[in-house]
């Protein structure tokens, strides 16, 4: 049991309950410490010097290191653990000027790489509020649907959401048009994009082109007068004044971690929309093997759990996804070596890592510490790897496999029936 | 490659080449993409009339021997736009694209020198009021005036796109690595210089340049307000919040749990 575990555990303390009953104890003082600052008549902050420290076990007194957090530590240590830390909410009523940050949204999630940059705009922010009156306030503008539910968390002031359907897949063109009616609308003071092959870069530089400004890109050190920026395939660095468009780098800056923000969503006229010349025609059908595994997004990893090994080639089959392993499959013949996923094999990045029958050694754990979701299927409700999944099934590999693939076969035939269907839909109208 | 009849007799090819830098020794050579943006070019030239369709064009010197190793992949000739050292390239090729109207232009998506923004394709793309394609990894097909390309995603995907003709598309590293450069023809390709006024690039005169330093790496920083919160940041197990278990249901019900995470995830395709 993990010691956040005991900490759950309400303990009475009798004899603290007798002193704070009793008030004229001796004690008393320290077992009902007021907690908070206290204020004179004339509203000047007080300190009451006999309240400083606490009285030790032994009756000499102690100077406080837990800055007052002994109380609630004694007492109401369960209340506490259970309550979230509640952070100050940064409030923005009337902007003096706007950041305007496009986040890449991988997956319909803020990723790494957009909270930087969202810490980011907030220190610009801070600096022009130094230089001038008046709070700037962080815009995101999100295209798609969204899945992200902590906007506030991340530093975003307002929120433009543009989800309608002619946002659905790859619109780059669409888009441009949307961020032209924020320039001219709301006249941003930055234009911040993530320098990712996510789409960042595409659509600022799509934005640059139409907007005639010179972007600085893959810019890693980003203040209001300069910008450090990598060039010549990041083997210089070129140190220029701060343009208005900019693409940065990976880590530029921190993230957002001690303020909350309102993510207030900002109304907006429908954009007009533009009869794109790029039609997407969705995603190719890739061999999920031929991908290297470091790059792969969804990986089907087998362990020493799997004794059914055809089933389990057909499984990563019938789902679509790169098959990795553990190094107990790999050194059993199982598995090919360059398949091996952990410390002494390939850290992988996968956005899904469903684990069959892995316990979750801390070797192992190594290689999957970046990927977002991880699902395991395990007979052992107490390994490592339950308790760092997203999704636990309890239960015999073989069985939940079996049952999985069904669950495809049957997802799979009712799409392509749709999808005929529509075709057939098609053909009527016509 | 798929080509149909009225379009592979007149299709124009234009691919935009650069000097490129070696990452280690900063030797000038082929750069990568550009050799993968002249690779493509002459698959899509070759399946159609010849060669001689695919022009590839520089701007900047052309005494510059780089340009060399891409002639020696079987081309009779390199165009070059002489330019000063410090001229922006943008306008002098825009008013060259525009005079000879090709149906395609290939490019890198980014230069190994210099700024590297990849702002030529977009800036190209505006002035001639084209569509452009970025990263693509292959032309499948051109079919009446509209080509089938493939763009490279991420993590190994790709997407299939439809552009009408003319378009721009930038080249991406998973495209097919380009032949290999032989010396002979490449020595007696021919240059076709071609005299061009560009005015300096006075933004670009205002900046420092030094060699990148290393980026330092990010700290772990602990914001813990007492000495046991920061023992326990020092010594507990990083551990997940534990994520949903679920134990006594029915294996239906679990794998349906697994596969409704898979499909809200979009892993299912
Ligand atoms: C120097 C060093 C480097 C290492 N590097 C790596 C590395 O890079 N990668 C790596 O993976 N390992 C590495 N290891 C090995 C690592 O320590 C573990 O031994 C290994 O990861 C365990 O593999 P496993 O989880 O597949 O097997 P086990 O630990 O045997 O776990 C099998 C799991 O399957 C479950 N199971 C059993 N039957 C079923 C069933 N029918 N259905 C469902 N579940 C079932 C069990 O409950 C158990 O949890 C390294 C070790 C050392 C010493």
């Amino acid at each position: 049991m993990s010691d956040s575990d005991y900490s759950d555990i309400l303990r009475r303390d009798p004899r603290g309950e007798r002193i704070a009953r009793n008030r004229l104890h001796p004690l008393h003082s320290t077992v009902a410490m007021q907690v908070g600052e206290m204020r004179g008549p004339s509203g000047l902050l007080r300190k009451n010097p006999h309240s400083v420290g606490f009285i030790g076990p032994n009756g000499i007194k102690r100077i406080d290191r837990l800055k007052g957090n002994a109380v609630a530590m004694s007492g109401r240590r369960n209340a506490q653990s259970s309550q979230e830390v509640l952070l100050p909410l940064h409030q923005v009523r009337e902007p003096a000027f706007t950041i305007v940050v496009v986040p890449d949204m991988v997956g319909g999630r803020l990723t790494a790489h957009d909270k930087d940059i969202l810490g980011q705009a907030h220190q610009l922010a801070r600096s022009m509020e130094n230089d001038s009156t008046g709070l700037g306030a962080v815009m995101a503008v999100v295209f798609g649907s969204s899945k992200e539910d902590s906007f506030d968390k991340a530093g975003v002031d307002r929120l433009l959401l543009l989800d309608g359907s002619e946002y659905e897949g790859y619109c780059p063109e669409q888009q441009v048009t949307a961020l032209e009616q924020v320039e001219a609308r709301i006249k941003p003071q930055y234009w911040l994009f993530p320098d990712s092959v996510h789409g960042g870069t595409d659509l600022g530089s799509r934005l640059a082109a139409r907007l005639g400004e010179r972007p600085a890109t893959q810019a890693w050190q980003v203040n209001t007068e300069t910008t450090i920026c990598r060039g010549a395939s990041g083997s210089i660095d070129i140190t220029r004044d701060t343009p208005r468009l900019l693409m940065l780098a990976q880590e530029c800056a921190n993230p957002i971690d001690e303020t909350r923000h309102e993510a207030l969503p900002v109304e907006w006229a429908p954009v007009q929309s533009v009869l794109p010349e790029l039609h997407d025609l969705g995603q190719v059908a890739v061999d999920p093997n031929a991908i290297p595994l470091a790059e792969a997004e969804f990986i089907l990893a087998a362990g020493n759990g799997i004794t059914n090994w055809d089933q389990f080639h057909a499984t990563a089959k019938a789902l679509g996804a790169t098959e990795g392993a553990s190094r107990v499959a790999v050194d059993d013949g199982n598995m090919p070596r360059f398949r091996q996923v952990g410390a002494s094999g390939t850290w992988v990045t996968a956005r899904v890592y469903l684990a069959v029958g892995i316990s979750g050694a801390i070797q192992h754990m190594q290689g999957i510490g970046q990927c977002d979701k991880v699902v395991t299927i395990n007979t052992d409700a107490g390994c490592d790897m339950v308790k760092r999944a997203d999704l636990s099934t309890i239960g015999d590999a073989e069985k939940v496999l079996d049952e999985l693939v069904n669950l495809v076969a049957t997802h799979r035939q009712q799409a392509s029936h749709n999808h005929s269907a529509e075709k057939e839909g098609a053909k009527d109208a016509a | 490659m798929l080509l149909d009849a009225n379009t592979s007799m007149d299709l124009k090819i234009v691919s935009l080449i650069s000097v490129g830098k070696h990452p280690t020794s900063g030797r000038a050579r082929r750069a990568e993409q550009d050799g993968r943006a002249v690779e493509l070019g002459l698959s899509v030239a070759e399946a159609g009339r010849g060669k001689q369709n695919l022009t590839v064009l520089h701007a900047g010197d052309s005494q510059q021997s780089a340009l060399r190793s891409y002639a020696g992949m079987g081309l009779e000739s390199v165009r070059v736009i002489q330019l000063r050292e410090s001229a922006d390239a943008v306008s002098p090729l825009t008013e060259y694209l525009r005079k000879h109207a090709p149906d395609i232009i290939l490019t890198g998506v980014r230069a190994e020198s210099g700024e590297s923004s990849g702002m030529v394709p977009y800036l190209l793309a505006e002035k001639l009021g084209w569509p452009v394609v970025p990263r693509i990894a292959n032309i499948v097909s051109i079919k009446e005036g509209v080509a089938e390309v493939l763009q490279a995603l991420p993590r190994g995907q790709r997407r299939a796109l439809t552009v009408r003709l003319p378009f721009i598309a930038s080249v991406d590293n998973a495209a097919a690595e380009p032949r290999q450069s032989a010396f002979g023809p490449a020595s007696r390709a021919l240059i076709e210089q071609q005299q061009a006024s560009s005015d300096a690039d006075a933004v670009r005169s205002e900046w420092s340049e030094l060699p990148a330093r290393k980026r330092p790496k990010r700290l772990k920083v602990v914001k813990a307000k007492t000495a046991a919160d920061r023992f326990k940041a020092a010594t507990a197990k990083p551990q997940g919040s534990g994520g949903k278990v679920l134990k006594d249901e029915p294996v239906t019900e679990q794998a349906q749990a697994i596969f409704d995470l898979l499909l809200e995830e979009g892993v299912l395709r």
